[in-house]
């Protein structure tokens, strides 16, 4: 019972990890950067908000699978890997940091940001410094955000990485497969422990944004 | 049914009828459109005689595809609806409730059990068929070459344990064998015996354990040897009607098609083993 809930844990906070950074950066590069393709790039980092999760991993299948393009270039996939569900969970999460990065940054006074440039401050000095600190709660919301959706991620996951119980059975799947083989004990064991989990996720970014109130 | 504009009245179209005109209008469309709703709802829900739904174990799926045609033909006007999942699944939909009228599985012990809690027409099982677990590999791949060479491949799928019956006789076999141990760690498990075929196929596993008959409909992967048919419980497939079936002399006549010479010609074309002939 425990198995589950650990390992999905852990795949969400890997795939948060990977999105904080990923995403933090994508949402600097849309906030401030003008570039070509820049609709482009911004649209296909939304898409999995919209795609079916089954169209995500289907995707990701003909990128990181053995007959896919990882397969072809090394001869290995991520398919039934733990990597590949942290990739999973990654990629659905990704639009959420985005958007609030993106959003949490585009805030910052950029008079702020000008004056550290006068001062002599280098652009990473300026990031570093200026722009993500005051840009930090926006930021903490959309990885909060980004560790529930990984930690809910299904569809994808069960396509790239499988449902190998204590490899990559996460609870979303773990859930699935109780009721399937009738085991309703431990279905709704697993289903308190995600809604607890999501109840304290929730409050969480919901005083966050209480603090932005006062 | 009346126009609503008409019998407003257009000779006296006073304040009243002008206030009333609207809501009549809108109150008769939503009636209408309440009453073709219900009709089509009601009528959609209702069990229709000439479709019979089927529920069939996915190792099953292209042979009783083949079988739906020809007892199609055979009944004019009759559809047979086929439900393809895992027979651990379908037992599960049918114990719920599910509208389903036969029932074809890949497990004795899932049928005992349906059969057991009551949910099965009582005389009308038969076995249709039988089978053996072979071990198969991608078609381009030169190991595994024999049951031995599992332990050199990364990765190995057989049925899931519970609700796949492949992965149930699998799991038997290896067991027996002695190399259920060694393997556990390197084992997935697919939703049913097309997903694991399927996975051989891709090459996303370097070898897999299905039935013979399923290997043999691909074509497109190498059966590297078969299971001993006396290290696991003998592969029998079961048939028999479901208790809450709405069509019971339709399904108990398709029940005898699948289990006459027309049903077991098909099955033997696909691979299939005659009732009591695969364990001999």
């Amino acid at each position: 019972m425990w198995g589950p809930v650990w390992l999905s844990l852990r795949v969400a906070a890997f795939a948060t990890t990977l999105v904080l950074v990923v995403g933090t950066g994508l949402g600097w590069l849309l906030a401030h950067r003008q570039f070509p393709g820049k609709h482009v790039l911004e649209t296909a980092i939304y898409l999995p908000l919209v795609l079916p999760p089954t169209v995500v991993g289907f995707l990701l299948l003909m990128v990181v699978g053995r007959n896919g393009l990882l397969g072809m270039l090394t001869g290995m996939g991520l398919t039934f890997t733990l990597a590949g569900a942290v990739l999973a969970s990654t990629v659905v999460a990704l639009p959420l940091m985005v958007q609030t990065a993106r959003a949490a940054i585009v805030e910052v006074n950029p008079e702020l940001e000008q004056a550290a440039a006068v001062m002599g401050a280098s652009r990473w000095k300026i990031l570093w410094l200026v722009t993500l600190p005051l840009a930090q709660r926006g930021i903490a919301t959309g990885a909060v955000l980004s560790y529930a959706r990984a930690l809910g991620e299904f569809g994808a996951t069960l396509m790239v990485a499988g449902n190998i119980p204590g490899r990559t059975q996460t609870v979303p799947l773990a859930i699935y497969t109780a009721v399937q083989t009738n085991d309703m004990m431990r279905a709704n064991a697993l289903v308190l422990v995600m809604t607890a989990i999501a109840f304290v996720i929730v409050w969480v970014t919901q005083n966050f944004n209480g603090k932005d109130e006062t | 049914m009346a126009e609503p504009l008409q019998s407003a009245n257009p000779g006296r179209v006073g304040i009243m009828s002008q206030r009333w005109l609207i809501p009549k209008f809108a109150h008769k469309t939503s009636v209408r459109l309440l009453t073709v709703g219900l009709v089509v709802g009601v009528s959609a829900c209702m069990p229709r005689p000439q479709t019979l739904t089927v529920s069939a174990g996915a190792g099953l799926a292209d042979a009783f595809a083949e079988i739906a045609g020809a007892f199609e033909a055979a009944n004019p006007g009759l559809t047979v609806e086929l439900n393809l999942a895992s027979s651990g699944v379908l037992a599960q939909q049918i114990r719920q409730g599910a509208a389903v009228d036969v029932y074809a599985s890949a497990s004795e012990t899932i049928m005992d059990d349906l059969e057991a809690d009551g949910f099965l027409v009582t005389g009308t099982r038969q076995d249709i068929a039988e089978d053996r677990l072979v071990l198969i590999a991608p078609l381009e791949s030169s190991v595994p070459s024999s049951l031995a060479d599992l332990s050199d491949v990364p990765r190995v799928a057989i049925g899931e344990l519970e609700l796949v019956p492949v992965g149930m006789y699998a799991q038997q076999s290896l067991q027996t064998l002695g190399l259920w141990d060694q393997l556990e760690g390197k084992l997935v498990y697919g939703e049913s015996v097309l997903q694991v075929l399927a996975w051989v196929e891709t090459g996303e596993v370097s070898a897999g354990v299905v039935y013979a008959a399923d290997a043999q409909a691909s074509g497109r992967v190498r059966v590297v040897a078969e299971l001993p048919p006396e290290s696991h419980e003998p592969i029998r497939f079961p048939i028999a009607v479901v208790r809450g079936t709405h069509a019971p002399e339709m399904a108990e006549q398709f029940v005898a098609f699948v289990t006459g010479p027309e049903g077991q010609a098909i099955l033997a074309r696909h691979g299939f083993r005659s009732p009591g002939e695969a364990m001999r």
